[in-house]
């Protein structure tokens, strides 16, 4: 029987290794992607405390999906920031995206 | 004419207010403001007078000046016999004088200042006479003593003139001031200045009027205690011993001013507020305030005309004489001759006015004051020599001038009332004729000596220029005869030093009595059932032969020089530097007062310089020192404090710059840290 642990342990998977693709990655689009594996672990222990502590009212289900459009739009802005980093400084390397440092 | 009385002092306040400032560009014109101004008032003043005569009720006015919770003050004034005769009189005599110093103060370069100070002092002492309350009596009082400082200074470039203003100044405040505190103890027992109310109050003799205070171990009834204050302000002004001193040295003034002021007017002020405020004297216990007034001006009498032998100063000489005859007046009202004293008042303004303005026109003539320097004058000087004559007879009291009438009043009365009084005043009179006999004898008979210095001219060159006139030239040999503007009020005035004792004369007035009995009366006496004397001719006749008496001793020794003065000089000894030294009097204030005033002066200096001034410096030093260690407490203490709180600041920002990467994911590896630990610490706690 699949229980909420069994959940929650592939939730917490997947968060580990979004969090280890932003902390590891200096590719812009690869920490994009970690946020990514993020938002979509927080949406895993949305559904699955919808489905264990209230399967009446898909709240949860509903966060979800706000979650997916707020990572749609994240996806959006990012990708297009990266886009004109890139063709403004001819990388995507986070390292050497500090022209603004002080 | 009463009704209109307020104006009389104002006409000479007008003309000071139009000489004061526009006094230089009227120039030589000054005289006819001022003598315009004092014929009005003279006008004014007359016909006031003569309604009185005529049996005009005494006519009060006053109004509300000041409110004070329960107490008001209250100003005006009173035309009643008493006043009207004094206004009369002081513009008559004040009027003739003005006229003299036309003539006696011609080219001087303050001619307008002159008259200017003349018409206030005027309007002073009318104001002082027309008052209805202790107030406004003290304000033209008051008044009178400044044109007073500032008459005798006239001649400010003398030094003696300024040491004698200042004088005068002084001594008479020392009276002021009692007479002052006297003002304000009536105020206090009665609750109003007002002659009217206060002298009612005194005459019912209610509780107030009897109360006591205690001073030292004695009961002192407060009547009386505030008539002898009052007192004081008389005695200041009126030259009464202890505080005559300052009236000879007044002599240094312009003599026209001496007639005035010092002879005629002002220093009557003191007998007229003694006549005045009558009531208050003698509803005192057994009178005894009145006993004093009468002691006082006897011993003034006495002593002023022993003093007077002695001055060879003819201004000195009659200013000894008037503060002997003031103490006459004195001693008159003193011995309940109330009518008497004052009507000596009267007499005396117009001889003493004439003497004092005859003795200018010999002084302007030998330009000199010395009588030793003078003599045979009355073939140079003949108006001069007549009309001072008029008014040696009449200060003699010798039969039928004024002076006669009047002092025999006030011997007749001391005669009844205080026998030890008249003995010692008609000493006095014995005195009066010796001392004003040598007078006449050095100034008028024998050869002529002339002056050994004259008197240098009081004015600098540079006067004489800023007034646009040139200094005056006494080239003259023989002295002569002054100008008629001058001569003219010495023979009205010696005319009036003859029939002006004629209102004394007894059957002129009802039931036998004199005029000026009847007409200056004191309800006081009737209601105590004091009579008043009847005219004796034995009394009379003995202060004739007693005035005969000094005359004729004075002409053995001086006129025909049987007995030569230098023996009798020989003979009494130490006698005559005393009396020639004012009896050491001056000295002795001068010792007591001024030196006592300046070594006090210089204690207090010293105090100053070494304790206060110590003391000072002693809290300045602290300070310094104080704020020494302040500034070390705050260099190293709190300036300290400050500097550590930056280091700290410093040393942690140095500590924590590291932290701050700018790196994301260095930040985000922290937070991750921490939800790591956080998460840690949750699994360790269940």
């Amino acid at each position: 029987m699949i229980g909420p642990a069994h959940y929650l342990g592939v939730s917490a998977l997947l968060f580990g290794l979004g969090l280890y693709g932003v902390l590891t990655r200096r590719n812009a689009v690869a920490i994009l992607m970690g946020i990514e594996l993020m938002l979509n672990a927080a949406n895993i222990n949305f559904v699955a405390f919808t489905k264990f502590v209230d399967p009446t009212f898909v709240r949860g289900h509903v966060a979800a999906l706000i979650i997916i459009t707020l990572a749609a739009c994240e996806a959006v802005v990012g990708l297009a920031l990266v886009i004109n980093a890139y063709r403004h400084l001819e990388t995507v390397n986070v390292d050497q995206v500090n022209l603004m440092k002080g | 004419m009463a009704q209109l009385a307020w104006l009389v002092p104002l006409f000479p306040l007008a003309s000071y207010a139009v000489l004061a400032f526009r006094g230089r560009a009227l120039g030589e014109r000054a005289p006819y403001v001022a003598i315009g101004a004092m014929a009005l008032s003279a006008l004014l003043g007359w016909g006031a007078f003569l309604e009185q005569v005529a049996g005009a009720p005494p006519y009060v006015w006053r109004a509300v000046w000041a409110v004070g919770g329960e107490r008001t003050l209250t100003v005006g004034y009173t035309v009643d016999p008493l006043s009207s005769i004094t206004v009369a009189m002081i513009t008559l005599v004040g009027g003739l004088i003005f006229v003299y110093s036309v003539g006696y103060m011609r080219g001087d370069p303050y001619y307008a200042r002159f008259f200017a100070f003349l018409s206030l002092f005027c309007a002073g002492m009318l104001t002082m006479v027309l008052a209805n309350s202790f107030l406004l009596m003290l304000i033209g009082w008051e008044i009178i003593g400044l044109c007073s400082y500032l008459l005798i200074g006239f001649y400010f470039r003398r030094r003696s003139a300024n040491m004698a203003q200042m004088k005068a100044f002084l001594t008479t405040r020392v009276g002021d001031t009692l007479m002052l505190v006297g003002i304000m103890a009536l105020f206090w027992q009665f609750g109003t200045v007002d002659y009217h109310a206060i002298f009612e109050a005194v005459r019912e003799g209610g509780e107030s009027a009897s109360a006591v205070v205690r001073l030292g171990g004695w009961e002192v009834p407060l009547a009386t205690l505030s008539a002898l204050l009052v007192f004081g302000g008389p005695v200041g002004k009126s030259g009464q011993f202890p505080l005559h001193v300052w009236l000879p040295d007044a002599m240094e003034g312009p003599t026209p001013v001496s007639a005035l002021i010092h002879a005629a007017t002002m220093v009557a002020a003191g007998v007229y507020l003694v006549g005045r405020a009558y009531p208050l004297f003698f509803y005192t216990p057994h009178h005894e305030a009145l006993a004093v007034v009468a002691w006082v001006g006897t011993l003034t009498a006495l002593l002023a005309a022993l003093m007077a032998l002695a001055q060879d100063d003819i201004k000195r000489v009659l200013a000894y004489s008037t503060i002997s005859q003031l103490g006459f007046m004195m001693a008159g009202l003193g011995v309940l001759g109330y009518a008497a004293g004052l009507f000596h008042l009267l007499t005396h303004a117009f001889f003493k006015a004439l003497l004092f303005l005859a003795a200018g026109s010999v002084i302007h003539a030998v330009r000199t004051n010395n009588i030793k320097e003078m003599g045979g004058l009355r073939r140079f000087l003949p108006v001069t020599f007549w009309t001072f004559l008029a008014g040696f007879l009449a200060l003699a009291g010798v039969f039928p001038f004024a002076g006669f009438w009047s002092k025999d009043e006030i011997l007749l009365e001391a005669y009844h009332h205080a026998p030890a009084v008249y003995a010692l005043l008609s000493a006095t009179a014995f005195l009066t004729a010796l001392y004003m006999s040598r007078l006449v004898a050095y100034t008028f008979f024998g050869t002529y000596r002339g002056p050994a210095h004259p008197e240098p001219d009081p004015w600098t060159p540079e006067d004489y220029a800023r007034a646009g006139l040139h200094p005056p030239h006494h080239g003259h040999g023989t002295p002569h005869e002054s100008p008629r503007v001058m001569t003219g009020p010495l023979v009205a005035l010696a005319v009036g030093s003859l029939v002006v004792g004629f209102v004394g004369i007894p059957g002129t007035g009802p039931e036998g009595g004199s005029w000026i009995h009847h007409f200056l009366k004191f309800e006081g006496f009737k209601e105590a059932g004091i009579h008043a004397p009847s005219f004796s001719w034995p009394l009379a006749l003995r202060s004739l032969g007693v005035a005969l008496a000094g005359i004729a001793v004075a002409w053995l020794v001086y006129g025909l020089r049987a007995v030569p003065s230098e023996r009798i000089r020989a003979w009494v000894g130490p006698v005559y530097p005393f009396l020639r030294n004012r009896m050491y009097i001056d000295a002795l204030y001068g010792w007591v007062f001024v030196r006592g005033g300046l070594l006090l002066a210089a204690g207090l200096r010293w105090f100053d310089v070494h304790v206060v001034d110590g003391l000072v410096n002693l809290v300045g030093g602290v300070t310094v020192v104080t704020s020494r260690l302040h500034r070390l407490f705050d260099t190293y203490v709190v300036d300290g404090l400050v500097n550590l709180v930056g280091w700290v600041t410093r040393g942690l920002g140095l500590l924590l710059r590291p932290l701050q990467t700018g790196r994301a994911y260095n930040y985000i590896l922290v937070a991750a840290a921490g939800l790591g630990l956080i998460v840690l610490v949750s699994l360790w706690r269940l």
